[in-house]
């Protein structure tokens, strides 16, 4: 399969790719890792007229603590480097169970965080992660930046918030309220494929009090889900079972699975209540008894 | 200089990229929508590459890419100018095998062969990265390579013989 004919371009700035977008408007796609854009564009759901390949930019490899347990990740920053981070398993719970579940290891070589976002795939683990942890896009055009919270960044089915001549140059969680914990679960057939459903938890605690809590569904829905009323009804509270069992259960509620090859709605539905017990309940053990 | 003609249209835009692969200075001109396993194995006939599912799942077309293992059907050729591949045949020699193709070899780590070329490059990208992986972590690290004999067991088998080889 080959992609329609397109032309390349492969500025060294990111001033230069800002003017690309700038000119060719709606026909400019950026590459990235390209581990969904090119196999959209071998059959032809994508043809842009141009493409513009940012990796030979500088400067948007990273991924770092921001004072007070927040995060950047930057445009370039591979799956795999967040895989195998020294710096996320103490710092972002969520963010590191996620990685290594992302897609396949080859993929992970190549795809990216940012790029996950904007793809706003709902099979895509990242944005469920984001939008548990109230991270952000920051965009950036020749007009200048802005920041875009995930739950307003990702706006339907492959559908983000982007104006043509923007770039998505980073991704970044906020400074915490609390000690970070959570977890990210996601049950797929193999490796690889689409997630049966996948649920992304955050928590911020103060003491053993949750005192900021998200959590986001993955591959139920038109979208990626927010668990909104779930989280909150964490907040406030110890994690008692029947906290738990109340925020699963408004969890699976706000899901919106289909039935298909992959199982039944309602044991789709069934599968995030669980996970999120699951999490919830390994979080309230003490420290090493989670299993 | 080994040139790939683009299709015989006129008016096709095409890029001059320049790739060192299996360590020897390769030019091409090609189409910017060449994948890099149709420039691996049209426009240098390094055939060793297998394009399998041809959808990014498989991994038969895995290559080394600065050294790290890509899907190269889902790589634009353009993508590598300037960039060091390495392609199964440039993972050993006749005379001089890598451990890893030892290790297959020994432990009958394939049947059809097809996905046996992704799966020696995925497995010495582990290796690189991990000299000592359990049988889990191989499982783990070869996730993204289907064989489709279902051969798994040999495989894990020849990973961890390689292994074994290289630690003595």
């Amino acid at each position: 399969m080959y992609p329609s004919r397109f032309r390349y371009e492969a500025p060294r700035t990111l001033d230069e790719a800002l003017a690309l977008l700038a000119e060719h408007g709606d026909e400019a796609k950026i590459l990235a890792g390209g581990q969904s854009l090119v196999p959209m564009m071998k059959l032809r759901f994508a043809a842009p007229g141009v493409l513009v390949d940012i990796n030979g930019l500088e400067g948007l490899g990273h991924h770092e603590e921001t004072p007070g347990g927040g995060m950047r990740v930057g445009a370039l920053c591979r799956h795999v480097d967040l895989e195998h981070s020294t710096v996320l398993p103490g710092a972002q719970p969520t963010m590191a169970a996620a990685a290594p579940l992302v897609a396949d290891p080859i993929v992970r070589t190549r795809g990216t965080l940012v790029g996950s976002l904007c793809h706003a795939d709902p099979q895509g683990d990242w944005a469920s992660v984001m939008l548990a942890l109230g991270g952000s896009v920051v965009a950036t055009s020749a007009r200048g930046r802005r920041t875009i919270p995930v739950g307003e960044f990702v706006v339907g089915t492959f559908q983000n918030a982007l104006e043509y001549d923007e770039i998505a140059v980073e991704a970044v969680v906020p400074a915490a309220q609390g000690a970070r914990s959570g977890s990210y679960l996601k049950l797929e057939r193999r490796v690889g494929d689409f997630a049966t459903a996948g649920v992304a938890v955050a928590l911020e605690s103060v003491g053993e009090e949750v005192v900021r809590a998200g959590i986001a569904l993955t591959g139920v829905g038109p979208a990626t889900i927010a668990a909104t009323e779930a989280a909150q009804t964490l907040v406030g509270s110890r994690l008692d079972p029947d906290v738990v069992d109340r925020a699963a259960d408004l969890a699976a509620a706000v899901a919106r699975p289909r039935t298909d090859h992959r199982g039944t709605a309602d044991y789709k539905r069934h599968v995030v209540a669980t996970f999120v017990r699951r999490i919830l309940t390994a979080e309230r053990a003490p420290a090493g008894a989670a299993a | 200089m080994t040139a790939t003609e683009p299709v015989a249209e006129t008016e096709v835009p095409t890029r001059r990229i320049t790739v060192t692969v299996n360590g020897e200075r390769r030019v091409a001109e090609v189409e910017p929508r060449l994948l890099l396993a149709h420039l691996l194995r049209q426009g240098l006939a390094l055939t060793g590459t297998h394009v399998g599912c041809d959808t990014t799942n498989c991994g038969a077309c895995t290559v080394l890419y600065d050294g790290a293992p890509v899907k190269s059907c889902t790589m634009l050729a353009v993508q590598a100018d300037g960039h060091e591949v390495t392609t199964v045949e440039g993972l050993g020699t006749p005379s001089e095998l890598d451990p890893v193709q030892e290790g297959f070899a020994a432990e009958h780590g394939l049947q059809c062969g097809f996905c046996t070329p992704g799966m020696m490059l995925a497995a010495r990208a582990l290796l690189n990265r991990n000299p000592d992986p359990s049988e889990d972590e191989i499982r783990w690290g070869l996730s993204g390579n289907l064989c489709r004999c279902t051969g798994y067991q040999n495989i894990v088998k020849a990973v961890r013989w390689a292994a074994e080889k290289e630690a003595q």
